[in-house]
């Protein structure tokens, strides 16, 4: 099974933000989805995990369509999904490990003795240790990153969404993170779905790339495929050149 | 004409945003009533919410009830000298602090503090994305965050009212052995006068209501909450301002309805 997007279209007030978007992800992989800032790549992203509801068009998640789900049963389906936060959006008022346990607690199937041990076990997958006990405020921006990637692989999920997850750090917690994002994908055998408009980390991490733009996936591909692309948006948008780009509107 | 049309324009835009926020807040509440079956996300903040809620106001509530009641024991005396007996004093003081200002003061002061902090910390949740956290966490946002803040509201405003009753009474009877030519005989006999348990009823219904209002009004501008730190200070301004509004549109309510 995978997560299928077909023909979502989704406008906030007149502005049509997603205006036919298909994607498959295959299991196991991990897809990278590119665009520039504004082009609704974390409004599809959020669609996945039914924080947002198509106007049309449908998501399947395995066999669950999310956009005909009812509330509890998208709850259900969240626990198969993690989900890592642009600015990590852990708790402000909870320890690093109770950020991490609080999807576990809600699990009716994991017995909650055996939290913290799977706390300290997310947090050694991300090189956290020791951090369980401090605050979020008392972490790094690349610490806290790591924490909301512990938070999110706590749960085992098959799935995890990566909402630009290297944006606003330096070269070298990138790497840590892109590090992570393929440990993640080998190690736990997690399918991924990042956001990123990072070039250098989107051809490290990724197996597949499509690139969003005007609203739909404009080119899809390997990594190999994208970056001998000869579409004129797709090469002015890795290679960093808007002339390219000027007059190619669709 | 268009200039003439302005201020019109201006009430009835006001007019209609306050009515999105009614509305917006009763359904936020209705959904908080809905998840209340989900005792296992709410029941754990419940009591630290009472806390937050009820026993850091008392300080607030008690400070603007004490110098109430002074302040109704000198003008009432100012009033009835030479007209009315003065042990009426004590009827004035008890009546007023328990049917209007108790309630209608500390809800006022209590929207300030419960309603503004509720809604900067849940704007703050909002737009940091913890909100949608919360959510991918499979944890039912309005169960844990609406559901305890309003149960909390509606419990401890009531017990807060009737503490601010109580103490602005005692201020108002100190007032009236300490300054004015009154015995606490005549106080008392002035405050049992008119005295009907009925009275404090209304007032605690009347908190109920304040107290739904100010969490849910505080809930609902927090979870809309748009934009950053300007968002947060927009949200915040305007819980006070709604639940302050509502809170007297209710109090002339259940005066119409169960006083008259």
């Amino acid at each position: 099974m995978s997560i299928k997007m077909v023909n979502v279209h989704r406008a906030f007030g007149e502005k049509e933000v997603l205006k036919g978007f298909s994607l498959e992800i295959q299991d196991g992989t991990t897809t990278t989805i590119i665009g520039g800032s504004g082009s609704g790549k974390s409004v599809a992203l959020k669609h996945i995990v039914g924080l947002l509801r198509p106007d049309e068009g449908n998501i399947w998640v395995d066999e669950d369509n999310v956009s005909r789900l009812d509330q509890e049963s998208v709850y259900r389906l969240r626990q198969r999904v993690g989900y890592v936060f642009q600015f990590a959006a852990l708790f402000d008022s909870m320890t690093i490990a109770e950020n991490v346990g609080l999807g576990l607690r809600r699990m009716s199937d994991f017995p909650s003795e055996g939290i913290p041990d799977r706390v300290e076990e997310c947090l050694h997958l991300v090189d956290l240790d020791g951090y369980g006990e401090r605050l979020p405020s008392q972490l790094s921006g690349g610490q806290r990153k790591r924490a909301g990637l512990a938070r999110a692989i706590a749960t085992k999920p098959k799935y995890i969404l990566y909402d630009e997850p290297t944006t606003g750090l330096d070269p070298v917690t990138t790497a840590v993170i892109d590090e992570l994002i393929v440990r993640m994908s080998e190690e736990l055998g997690v399918t991924g779905v990042v956001i990123s408009h990072d070039m250098k980390s989107v051809f490290r991490i990724s197996d597949r790339v499509a690139m969003l733009y005007d609203g739909v996936i404009r080119e899809e591909g390997t990594p190999d495929q994208i970056q001998g692309s000869d579409d004129p948006i797709v090469r002015g948008f890795i290679e960093g050149r808007p002339e390219l780009m000027e007059g190619q509107q669709t | 004409m268009s200039s003439f049309l302005a201020p019109i324009r201006m009430v009835g835009r006001g007019a209609l945003q306050a009515l999105t926020a009614v509305g917006r807040a009763g359904y936020l509440g209705t959904d908080a009533v809905r998840a209340l079956r989900k005792v296992d996300l709410w029941g754990p903040h419940l009591v630290p919410q009472m806390s937050r809620i009820g026993v850091e106001s008392v300080p607030i509530a008690l400070f603007i009830s004490m110098f109430t009641g002074v302040v109704l024991a000198l003008q009432a005396s100012y009033t009835l000298t030479g007209q009315v007996p003065l042990y009426f004093v004590g009827a004035l003081v008890g009546k007023t602090m328990i049917l209007e200002l108790g309630p209608v003061l500390t809800g006022l002061a209590l929207s300030g503090r419960v309603g503004a902090n509720i809604a900067a910390e849940i704007g703050t949740m909002r737009v940091t994305e913890q909100i949608d956290a919360l959510e991918t966490l499979a944890y039912d946002p309005v169960a844990y965050l609406v559901t305890p803040r309003v149960l909390a509201g509606a419990i401890m405003f009531p017990m807060v009212v009737i503490l601010s009753i109580a103490i602005g009474i005692a201020a108002g009877w100190g007032t009236s052995m300490a300054l004015l030519d009154i015995t606490s005989t005549e106080f008392i006999k002035g405050l049992r006068l008119f005295f009907d348990p009925w009275d404090i009823q209304f007032a605690a219904i009347k908190s109920i209501t304040f107290g739904v209002t100010v969490t849910a009004v505080g809930c609902s501008f927090g979870f809309h909450t748009r934009g950053g730190a300007e968002g947060v200070g927009q949200a915040t301004t305007r819980a006070v301002v709604i639940s302050s509004m509502i809170i007297l549109v209710l109090d002339a309510f259940w005066a119409a309805v169960l006083l008259s």
